[in-house]
């Protein structure tokens, strides 16, 4: 292994450059570890999020060597091998605020859009729900809950880079999860909200979202279960 | 180049959307080749005499191979959206679509 | 709505280009000529009946996956988008039915 790392960061907005650092590299580094070194020690202006660096925030997310992932969860090691650079740069998709950081705005305004929100409608019911956990339904919520809304999937979206106005997979991903919410009064509102050139009919199954997602969820297939649940219902009403 | 473009499920789609593009420029053609029998048999055998020429015998493979590529392209498509079909066996999915493609080339190859 | 009768049409395409290869490819093999190809669809209701299906299908399909295509890798988008891939929806449709004629009747 080689004494020194040599790292390519992203300065600037949308129109920057990238700035070269030279760091010691160390056997377990991870890249947020870099990053922060090269705040800390090289460069005092260098702007990047991070919060819980543990893997547990998701705000760490950035494209590191092309491919977007948490840095505190990624070991230098995994992607930089003998004398290669590390190249780190801010979420593909978003806009740029500055350096690493991005804008997450629009992020969340699609989650909106796409009626990822629970409606206990205008009676809400008085005593607990049941939803015995291994309904058909129920696993299906389960299996896209634990979302935390880093932004990777959205980052990698090829639709998403074609067409900004796409919902994107984790906005879909979520109402996916409360379409199959039992409880939710909602779904005709939030089926028409992922019904449209923009929702869930864009994804093209590329699967950039299922394969980079560092909570192992499958976006792909929960706008798959959005479109199955639109063909049965446009269906129904021909 | 983005990492998402080493994505096998990216160049699928894109294989799937090129050949779409391919069938959708070829079809008119194919339609006014065939309504050439509207004047005869004779006729449509004088402009299939085009067909014994090499180059043009190349991109009638070509079309058949975007055909079955878009076919089974597009089978792994509803099968991922309809039936719930979870991908970890793209490998067999590329497979099929390796041996469509090798049998259209095979067969294709009789064309002469 | 668009995404609806896209993969409606694909299941109805997935049937009639597998028939459709088959046949080709059954009839090339065999070395028919044209007039002998001919004979066998001249006045088959059967054949044009399918071909009719297929030429449908198609006029719909296509218009519908380009659309996806060009609003995606385009500035174009729109009611003159969807104007022009109606008028290519209807050329399919009629240039295929007037070589299903030609073929079949």
């Amino acid at each position: 292994m080689s004494d020194v790392l040599a790292v390519d960061v992203w300065r600037g907005a949308e129109n920057g450059q990238f700035q070269a650092f030279t760091l010691p590299r160390r056997q377990h580094q991870t890249v947020l570890d870099v990053v922060t070194e090269i705040q800390r020690e090289h460069d005092s202006t260098l702007s990047y999020r991070f919060a819980c660096r543990v893997g547990m925030c998701g705000s760490c997310a950035m494209v590191v060597n092309g491919r977007p992932r948490w840095t505190c969860r990624t070991r230098v090691n995994e992607v930089v091998s003998g004398d290669e650079r590390l190249r780190l740069e801010p979420l593909r998709n978003f806009t740029v605020v500055k350096d690493l950081a991005v804008e997450m705005t629009q992020f969340f305004d699609k989650w909106k859009a796409a009626h990822g929100f629970f409606e206990p409608g205008t009676a809400p019911e008085q005593d607990f729900a049941v939803v015995p956990p291994q309904t058909k339904e129920r696993q299906a919520a389960d299996a896209g809950i634990e979302c935390i809304g880093c932004g990777v999937c959205y980052s990698a979206c090829d639709v998403v880079a074609w067409d900004r106005d796409y919902l994107g997979p984790a906005a879909l991903n979520r109402a996916w999860t409360l379409v199959n919410d039992v409880r939710d009064r909602g779904q005709a509102e939030r089926l028409k909200a992922v019904s449209h050139d923009n929702g869930c009919q864009a994804c093209h199954t590329h699967m950039n979202c299922t394969n980079f997602c560092p909570k192992a969820i499958a976006p792909t297939y929960a706008i798959a279960g959005l479109k199955r649940v639109l063909f049965r219902r446009a269906l129904r009403s021909a | 180049m983005r990492a998402s473009h080493k994505q096998r499920g990216f160049v699928a789609a894109m294989l799937h959307r090129l050949s779409g593009i391919a069938l959708a420029v070829f079809l008119p053609l194919h339609f006014l080749a065939l309504a050439t029998a509207l004047n005869g048999a004779n006729a449509l055998d004088s402009f299939l005499a085009l067909t014994r020429e090499p180059l043009v015998q190349a991109l009638e493979w070509c079309i058949v191979v975007a055909l079955a590529l878009h076919l089974t392209l597009g089978l792994r498509v509803l099968a991922v959206e309809f039936f719930d079909f979870r991908e970890k066996t793209l490998a067999a999915l590329s497979a099929c679509a390796a041996a469509v493609v090798a049998i259209g080339l095979v067969l294709a190859l009789n064309l002469s | 709505m668009l995404f609806v009768a896209q993969r409606t049409t694909a299941f109805i395409l997935a049937v009639a280009v597998a028939a459709h290869l088959a046949t080709i490819l059954f009839a090339v093999r065999g070395g028919l000529t044209a007039a002998q190809i001919l004979a066998r669809t001249h006045g088959n209701v059967a054949f044009a009946l399918f071909y009719a299906i297929f030429v449908l299908a198609v006029a719909v399909h296509a218009p519908i996956g380009l659309r996806n295509i060009v609003r995606e890798w385009t500035a174009w988008r729109g009611r003159s988008l969807d104007f022009a891939l109606i008028l290519f929806s209807a050329l399919l449709l009629v240039l295929g039915l007037r070589a299903v004629v030609a073929v079949c009747s």
